[in-house]
């Protein structure tokens, strides 16, 4: 839907046919959410219905105001490079944003860890409302608009041509925007369908799909235009993760709503069928949204930024195709010794282990890139974010593996290394990743000469490294504890600790995972400042240093 | 845009392609990584040729490999659990059919009652009472001496297998601290008064006027249970007010919130849910801890 017609037919954002007919689709779906809120069965519906219902009528004004603008003399804000530039401007805001919001989410559930009565003794700030908040914020809202900005940028760069379709990219990234919002709101009044990291309602998900799809005409239709003859590395790993998360997301949300004027649905299928199609949404969660999704925006900007070639064309190659298809079969290690067959557990696990090697394939590419070039580890610290980040991504996806082992898994399940094995890729590999990403693209993205301060990145970077360790550490620590006492037995075969035991012994490390949390956050709130600056064009004066322009910034001509 | 090309800091050719100024030099598999990768491989084969691994449609439906170890996790597990109640049975069943005095005063039995009670505690009464059997407001410290209904062998496990005020019991333990001000039968002014006296028990008044006036009160009111001198009645489950030792806080406002309102404690009757064996030692376990009379 909406890919513009013919250059020169009309002027670009006046009411080409597509867009009348993207503006009839969002009055119908008006009209279908007031014949649904009219008759809602509860309260969460009817908030959802209306919050549609002015989300699709501030659509259709937008392009009114468009047209409007365009009619009378205004034109569409084009910065002149000839790329669709605004969509990723927009996506680097709401980037910033999201991670200041999830991670300060983050931060209070880690308080109510250790601090129970932080739950206040409401329903909408337990804590059992505010972790899929938080988990929702920080890899849909930050990862997904990190990866839907610099996906939009990337394959704009690589392609050498404009985004394909004039109000698709839009569509996309304030359809996205209109699902995290429903998400979250859903979550805050008791909205949920209980599967981890997939807890939206079935109308979130199916509007979701509907902007998913939309998202994956837009990059294949850019791809397909593109002006250089090979697809660049980075742009398989984003197509992949776009790609894969559409059958995943359709897959695990299959299910059937109480009526379609409520808010509640039953999954598809029953009992352990049900927990294994969940994990392999969950863990394929972490391995295309998390991973793969990342390592393309890790292809495109470490070399850039580094201004070195990839390290090895025949590696990437290799570990894509072997990360993709051994990824896949990996989710049933999340339910080693539970009632999924042991079959199942066996494939979970070996198909873990023969991912160690295709997933350290991205981190060899990544951090050999630097080679000829790791001088700049000492004077940029933004390739110090990237590259550590790579170190991360290494760390964890080594250590998942020996957690998806059976014998190790019978210690580490349930318990707290699991939440640290999560942070060490979460804050480390995809936090420090995007971090990096966002630096490169504010200057870059208006036009700034270089960041506002770089020592304000070395702060971020410090502060917030620090904060990592300090989370991972404690979490380390606590979850082993937990399950070495858990496993306790005494000389009479009698457990050695009670539960209320166990989670006593936690609590010094509750409180140091949260101020590493508050470090962590600490950091964001550097970045967001260091950001705010660049873009009204101020420069701190005391730094020499310039950052690095990318070759590419204006859309250059065909050869 | 596909003419060879060399990187000069390497020395290694690039494969010709550059997207936004980016180009892939043509460097090989690094061996290690390969090597690796192969076997991680080989060791997945061997590992489905030794355990259940792969699914595959045989002649009478849906099978799989079993493995040629032939595990099964289930009968792991339940062998697990099976031999360590076999190791057990015997002590746990003289533990149930023994007498309690008995069993207290035989050393071997007493050793695995008191780490089943133990076990049994911290994932059953811990909950409420603490880990340490400390208690908290409106759930009785289980180290001391004084009980509410008796802190004999056979009162503790009365009210461990019965519970209080549990209603499908129909053998628990039951009484009512009346609400005297919600329900209108003492003033606001005698509630105070009586609070001041009740206060007075363990020394803990500095106004006689109140506490003389309490007196009659509770002569009238609260001796049927608490007793004429206050010193509570366990059969009843009227705790002695002269000690000092509150469940519901000893304040002045804690006191005056208890007359107005009453209280009504409750306690599962555990007879239902744990068997009889578990019930022994956790009595003993209790009994054990500080106050067993």
């Amino acid at each position: 839907m909406a890919v513009s017609s013919a250059p020169g037919a009309t002027p670009p954002g006046t009411m080409t046919s597509a867009a009348w007919a993207v503006a009839g689709a969002l009055i119908a779906g008006a009209v279908l959410f007031i014949a649904i809120a009219a008759k809602a069965q509860d309260a969460p519906m009817a908030a959802h219905a209306w919050l549609f219902v002015f989300a699709f009528l501030a659509g259709v004004m937008a392009l009114g105001q468009r047209h409007f603008n365009v009619t009378h003399g205004g034109s569409v804000a084009d910065d002149g490079t000839g790329y669709a530039d605004g969509v990723v401007k927009a996506g680097a805001i709401a980037t910033l944003f999201w991670g200041v919001a999830g991670f300060l989410v983050g931060v209070v559930i880690a308080f109510q860890l250790a601090f129970p009565f932080l739950n206040l003794d409401t329903a909408f700030t337990n804590f059992g409302r505010l972790r899929p908040l938080h988990t929702s914020a920080v890899i849909f809202a930050f990862g997904g608009n990190a990866l839907i900005a610099t996906s939009f940028y990337v394959v704009q760069r690589t392609s050498r041509t404009r985004l394909a379709g004039d109000i698709a990219p839009w569509f996309v990234f304030w359809g996205y925007q209109l699902f995290i919002v429903i998400a979250a709101t859903g979550y805050l009044m008791g909205v949920t369908q209980s599967k981890e990291y997939a807890e939206p309602e079935w109308y979130a998900d199916i509007w979701l799909t509907i902007v998913w799809v939309v998202y994956l005409l837009v990059f294949l239709a850019t791809l397909a235009k593109r002006k250089e003859p090979h697809i660049y590395v980075a742009n398989w790993f984003y197509l992949a993760f776009i790609v894969t998360i559409a059958m995943l997301h359709i897959g695990n949300n299959l299910a059937i709503p109480e009526t379609w004027t409520s808010s509640k649905s039953y999954a598809l299928f029953p009992g352990v069928q049900d927990a294994l199609i969940q994990w392999w949404y969950g863990h394929n969660a972490v391995g295309f949204f998390l991973t793969a999704g990342f390592l393309g925006m890790m292809y495109y900007f470490i070399p850039k930024r580094a201004e070195r070639p990839v390290y090895s064309y025949r590696l990437s190659i290799v570990h894509f195709w072997s990360l993709i298809f051994i990824y896949i079969w990996a989710g049933p290690h999340h339910l080693h010794f539970t009632a999924l067959p042991d079959w199942a557990q066996t494939l979970g696990m070996t198909f873990s282990i023969m991912l160690w090697m295709p997933s350290w394939g991205g981190m060899i590419n990544g951090l050999m890139t630097l080679s000829g070039a790791w001088d700049k580890l000492r004077t940029d610290p933004v390739i110090r974010m990237l590259v550590v980040s790579v170190a991360f991504y290494g760390m964890s996806t080594f250590e998942g593996p020996v957690m998806s082992v059976k014998a190790v898994n019978s210690l580490s399940h349930y318990t707290d290394w699991t939440i640290g094995h999560v942070h060490s890729g979460a804050l480390g590999w995809v936090g420090f990743i995007s971090f990096g990403a966002i630096y490169c693209l504010i200057p870059w993205l208006w036009k700034r000469e270089r960041l506002y301060s770089l020592a304000l990145v070395s702060w971020h970077f410090w502060i917030a490294t620090i904060g990592i360790v300090l989370y991972i550490t404690a979490m380390w620590v606590s979850g082993i504890l937990q399950g070495l006492m858990w496993r306790a037995y005494d000389a009479q075969g009698f457990l050695e600790y009670s539960f209320a035991e166990t989670v006593e012994a936690m609590h010094p490390f509750y409180v140091i995972r949260a101020l590493g949390g508050v470090l962590f956050l600490t950091g964001a709130l550097i970045m967001v400042y260091n950001c705010w600056m660049t873009i009204k064009g101020r420069v701190r004066e005391s730094e020499p240093l310039p950052a690095s322009a990318p070759a590419g910034a204006t859309l250059q001509p065909a050869e | 845009m596909s003419e060879k090309h060399k990187d000069e800091v390497t020395g290694v050719e690039t494969t010709g392609h550059s997207w936004d100024g980016i180009r892939e030099l043509n460097n090989p598999l690094p061996k290690w990584w390969i090597y690796t990768f192969y076997a991680t491989c080989i060791w997945a084969a061997v590992y489905w040729v030794v355990m259940p691994a792969w699914p595959y449609l045989s002649l009478d439906g849906w099978t799989y490999t079993k493995g040629v170890i032939g595990y099964e996790q289930r009968d792991v597990v339940t062998g697990e659990i099976e031999a360590i109640a076999a190791g057990r049975a015997d002590t746990m069943q003289k533990i149930a059919t023994t007498p309690l005095p008995e069993i207290a005063a035989d050393p071997g039995l007493m050793e695995v009652a008191l780490g089943a009670g133990r076990a049994a505690f911290g994932d059953n009464c811990a909950p409420c009472h603490g880990s340490g059997a400390q208690g908290s407001k409106g759930f009785p410290n289980l180290n001391d001496d004084e009980w509410l209904w008796g802190g004999t062998l056979d009162d503790i496990h009365t009210t461990l297998q019965h519970g209080i005020r549990w209603d499908a019991d129909d053998n628990t333990r039951f009484n009512i601290m009346m609400a005297y001000g919600r329900d209108g039968i003492l003033s606001r002014a005698e509630v105070s008064d009586v609070a001041e006296y009740v206060l007075s028990l363990s020394g803990g008044s500095e106004n006689a006027d109140a506490v003389s006036r309490g007196a009659d009160i509770f002569q009238s009111q609260c001796v049927a249970c608490h007793g004429e001198a206050g010193k509570g009645n366990q059969e009843l489950g009227a705790p002695d007010l002269t000690d000092a030792i509150w469940l519901y806080g000893g304040d002045k406002t804690d006191i005056v919130e208890t007359v107005s309102n009453g209280r009504s404690g409750v306690m599962p009757a555990w007879g239902e849910r744990l068997d009889e064996g578990t019930i022994k030692a956790l009595t003993l376990y209790v009994y054990t801890l500080g106050g067993g009379q």
